[in-house]
């Protein structure tokens, strides 16, 4: 943990801490409410003072966020926040540092800097609105759509194939990896805290509704009635069981997990997957992150958390052992570096 | 004078600037000769300049024209501005190469060519249907032939090499040929070798063999007859090294955060001919440089933007296509009021354009290249050593007036070297600027200064200074989001207004030569020292000519109308269609007249002098 976490004295701050003044303007019903009431939620159990505190944002109904945080903030550009929060937290290590993005914005037009922010890990926590649309610009398919939908820029059906946001991250060497829904508010806040505090490069998928534009874009699997049934929370240590009656679990056969009901054809408990959310290798990190309604309960939790140097940590040590090898940089001995003559 | 060292008697002959040109294969290491030849003479006392000219192939075809290398080098013992029109001696190290240089070679001018390279296959790569050396078609030349791979392969004899480690160091021989040609010390590069190749004996051993048996052959041979001697050229006193306009951008913006008391950052994406800055700031961890190679041109403008919005002097570096890149986020500098430096090495463009060539044509995508009314000022250096100050000049701007600004040097400046005089750090100004703090009252993220009309520089971690920046527009003072129309027209106009009021804090336009007459050769950037020779020669002639060159391109200083109107005619020579011209035309409807040329290389000062000379005739 940083000194920025564990502060000589304690700070005691409250939610009202953390609430700006600014008018919420999201439309009314939106999910990104509820990913704000949580943020503002745990932003105190962390400690830290707020001026440390930086939200920045790209563009999309997520990129209002920073303006509602009494923090630091900075709306950006399209796809474009990792970029800054990179810069930034390469200046200041100390910082705490949020993005906010959507599935367009993270995924679409800063595709790239999602990558390699997270490939680096760089020491901030991501969060993805993801309501498979685009919503600031009044609904075209998103690189989370689902293949064939309707919209205003796709007509007769989106002939694109959706991305799968976790197994991307993955991919891209996320150290932290979890996924939330924007009507679950504990697991929200959990999820937020879990991630808050991990160093490193984290990733948050919220699923979010948009009311406007997809309305029950989750609702299938995340609608009270049926989410214990269609959904999966994951939870290290434990085996992978979800329904109800808690009858139902996961199974590996061969390379493929398969849904298995307890007590039926000599299952037992013992034969299912057990998470390792610190798993080194991410094998099963990459089979949830590929399980999805309604072929599979959707996995919701944290995927993978593993402890590996941040961006800053490496380069301020290159920095550290510059400086021990040659002493602290001397301006004047650089301008007169190779060689030189002197004229009388 | 004669001489009877130790070889044949040759004479000796005094000159006062010497210009060589080594050509050779892109793999033949003419950069690398050209520079040891450039630093050997920088050491001893003459002025230098240089010019770089090598292929956008890493590895063309070897012996082809497309992969021919250049490295021009003027020396000499007066004051000079320019690497030279053109070269009094070519070592052409292949058919390729004198191929395509030996046209710039004047009548009587010096040819050395590498002999052994003369084959059946060079000469047809190089579509010579004939021999050139035997078939009478460089007889306006003095025409040296050396066998230089046979003669540096028997130096090298008995070292422990394969035949094409031993090609390799033939670069070396012709290097100590021309050593011994304008008498100079081979120290200088036998130092170098040590240092270069101290962990490899053999190929150190080689290229000293190489070199000093280049040397001993010019010694020995009768095909010389004389020596040219260059005397020390009279500069400022004080202590000289060296300097490429890359490596003096580089330092600079390293002093200049240390003279502004902030942390630098670096954020950058590969890019020809600008990352030798990324290379060089990335070599100063021990300064706590942050240098930061970023995924792409977006991403490396973003971070810079971060950087600066946490309190770093924060830079980004790139050429022309990158420039285009970064366009939108520059934006977002313009609209945060964060101070950045955006260096933009130029190239030929448009599009890749010619890679490692120069040109001067990025001046309106710096000036008016983004969305919206978003104004940026624009600085640009003259010469490599200037790339120094004007680094420092461009940080103060940003920092001073909270505004992202533009550094435009080009491939020539940058990569062009010539002699500095290393400043002492006590000879920095104070570019310092105060931190925002807590004050009573409310905060103003967007509150005035009254002189500059800058913003606090309120950073995170600054307890009761939380605020929220973006894209949007900002309502006046408080910086919460403003859609109102008047708002929008104010911050505009005060967005506008901060940037021209650069202008007062600028240096006025300086004049060379008389401060009115027939004519002014106005110009800007790397075109400064032809320029300057052109109005030399001119003004020497006894002709009515000054020269003005301007180092601030956006806002101009304060004096520039003045200036243009004290002439009956302007000419504007640029590296690119007339864009100074258009930006002086359209601010003080001045009828000047645009000369352009776009060939990928400086001008020559003869060109100057023949268009000015045209149009002295025309207009008299």
């Amino acid at each position: 943990m940083t000194d920025m976490l564990t502060p000589p004295e304690a700070i005691k701050l409250t939610r009202k801490d953390f609430v700006a003044e600014q008018e919420v303007r999201w439309c009314p019903g939106c999910g990104d409410y509820s990913i704000l009431a949580q943020t503002q939620k745990v932003m105190p159990d962390f400690g830290v003072p707020k001026e440390n505190i930086v939200f920045i944002s790209g563009i999309g109904c997520s990129g209002r966020l920073p303006y509602y945080m009494n923090t630091y903030g900075f709306h950006s550009i399209h796809g474009r926040a990792p970029t800054l929060a990179t810069g930034l937290k390469i200046a200041r290590p100390e910082l705490m540092i949020w993005v906010t993005t959507g599935d367009g914005d993270a995924l679409s037009i800063g595709g790239n800097h999602f990558l390699h922010s997270m490939r680096r890990n760089v020491d901030f926590t991501m969060v993805m609105h993801n309501n498979r649309i685009y919503g600031l610009t009044k609904g075209q398919t998103s690189p989370t759509s689902e293949f064939g939908k309707r919209t205003k820029s796709t007509p007769m059906g989106s002939v694109d194939r959706p991305v799968m946001p976790l197994t991307l991250a993955l991919a891209a060497e996320a150290t932290f990896v979890a996924r939330t829904v924007d009507t679950h508010t504990e697991h929200m806040q959990q999820t937020l805290e879990a991630a808050g505090r991990h160093r490193g490069a984290s990733f948050i998928e919220v699923l979010q509704n948009c009311n406007i534009f997809n309305d029950g874009a989750w609702r299938e699997f995340t609608e009270r009635d049926v989410r214990d049934d269609r959904m999966l929370v994951l939870e290290h240590g434990k085996p992978l069981i979800f329904g109800k009656s808690r009858d139902k679990g996961i199974r590996l056969r061969g390379l493929h997990p398969e849904v298995v009901t307890i007590g039926e054809n000599g299952v037992t408990e013992a034969d299912l997957l057990v998470h390792d959310q610190y798993a080194e290798d991410p094998y099963l990190a990459l089979i949830l992150s590929r399980m999805f309604w309604p072929e599979f309960p959707v996995p919701v939790g944290i995927l993978r958390e593993v402890d590996r140097p941040t961006y800053s940590d490496l380069m301020d040590g290159q920095i550290e052992q510059a400086i021990a090898k040659s002493g602290p940089g001397d301006l004047a001995k650089a301008l007169m570096a190779g060689e030189t003559w002197t004229v009388e | 004078m004669t001489s009877t060292a130790q070889g044949p008697e040759h004479d000796v002959r005094e000159l006062d600037r010497v210009t060589i040109r080594f050509a050779g294969d892109s793999g033949d290491g003419m950069q690398l000769t050209g520079t040891q030849f450039t630093r050997t003479a920088a050491v001893f006392g003459n002025d230098i300049s240089t010019f770089p000219d090598y292929p956008a192939e890493i590895r063309a075809p070897a012996g082809s024209l497309p992969g021919v290398s250049g490295f021009q080098l003027s020396f000499s013992a007066s004051d000079i501005h320019t690497p030279g029109d053109a070269p009094d001696v070519l070592v052409a190290m292949n058919p390729a190469a004198l191929k395509t240089n030996v046209p710039d070679v004047p009548p009587g001018g010096a040819v050395i060519v590498n002999s052994d390279a003369f084959t059946a296959g060079n000469l047809s790569k190089a579509a010579y249907a004939s021999n050139p050396l035997t078939d009478g078609s460089l007889k306006q030349y003095k025409v040296f032939q050396v066998p230089i791979s046979t003669l540096n392969a028997a130096a090298l004899e008995g070292l422990d090499m394969t035949s094409k480690q031993v090609d390799l160091t033939k670069n070396f021989f012709a290097l100590g040929i021309m050593f011994w040609l304008y008498e100079r010390s081979m120290e200088p590069t036998l130092k170098w070798i040590d240092q270069k190749f101290g962990s490899r004996p053999v190929i150190a051993e080689a290229n000293r063999r190489a070199l000093r048996a280049g040397h001993a052959f010019g010694d020995t041979t009768e095909m010389f007859h004389e020596t040219y001697r260059v005397p020390k050229a009279k500069l400022p006193p004080g202590t000289y090294r060296n300097i490429t306009g890359n490596e003096a951008t580089a330092l600079g913006f390293l002093a200049a955060a240390q003279a502004a008391g902030r942390p630098l950052f670096y954020g950058s994406y590969p890019i020809t001919p600008a990352s030798d800055i990324l290379h060089q700031l990335s070599a100063f961890k021990s300064f706590g440089v942050k240098s930061f190679q970023a995924e792409d041109e977006i991403a490396a403008m973003g971070a810079t933007i971060g950087a600066a919005y946490g309190g770093s002097l924060a830079l980004t570096g790139t050429s022309g296509p990158g420039l285009a890149l970064k366009t939108e986020a520059m934006g977002l500098a313009v609209m945060t009021e964060l101070p950045v430096v955006i260096v933009n090495v130029q190239r030929a463009g448009p599009s890749t354009g010619l890679p490692t060539k120069v040109e001067q044509a990025d001046l309106f995508q710096a000036v008016f290249g983004r969305n919206g009314e978003a104004p940026i000022p624009v600085v640009a250096p003259a010469t490599p050593a200037e790339c120094f100050s004007m680094a420092i000049e461009a940080s103060r701007i940003a920092l001073k007036y909270m505004t992202p600004v533009i550094y435009l040097s080009d491939a020539f400046v940058g990569n062009g070297a010539e002699p500095w005089r290393v400043p002492s750090t006590d000879e920095l100004p104070d570019i310092s600027v105060p931190a925002a703090v807590k004050g009573d009252g409310r905060f103003l993220p967007y509150g005035r200064d009254p002189e500059t009309l800058s913003r606090p520089w309120a950073v995170p971690g600054t307890p009761g200074l939380e605020h929220r920046i973006g894209g949007l527009e900002k309502l006046d003072g408080l910086g919460t989001v403003s859609y109102d129309a008047d708002n929008h027209h104010r911050m505009t106009v005060l967005r506008r207004d901060k940037v021209a009021g650069i202008a007062k804090d600028i240096p006025d336009l300086e004049v060379f030569g008389p401060d009115h007459g027939e004519l002014l050769i106005l110009g800007w950037g790397s075109t400064y020292g032809a320029i300057r020779s052109a109005v030399e020669r001119l003004t020497g002639e006894g002709k009515s000519v000054a020269h003005a060159h301007l180092r601030h391109l956006f806002p101009f200083p304060k004096n520039t109308g003045d200036v243009l109107r004290s002439y009956k005619t302007v000419l504007v020579p640029e590296l690119n269609l007339g864009q100074l011209w258009f930006l002086i035309r359209g601010t003080y409807l001045v009828d000047a007249l645009a000369y352009g040329r776009v060939r990928g290389k400086p001008f020559r000062i003869s060109e100057i002098v023949d268009e000015a000379n045209r149009i002295l005739a025309e207009r008299s």
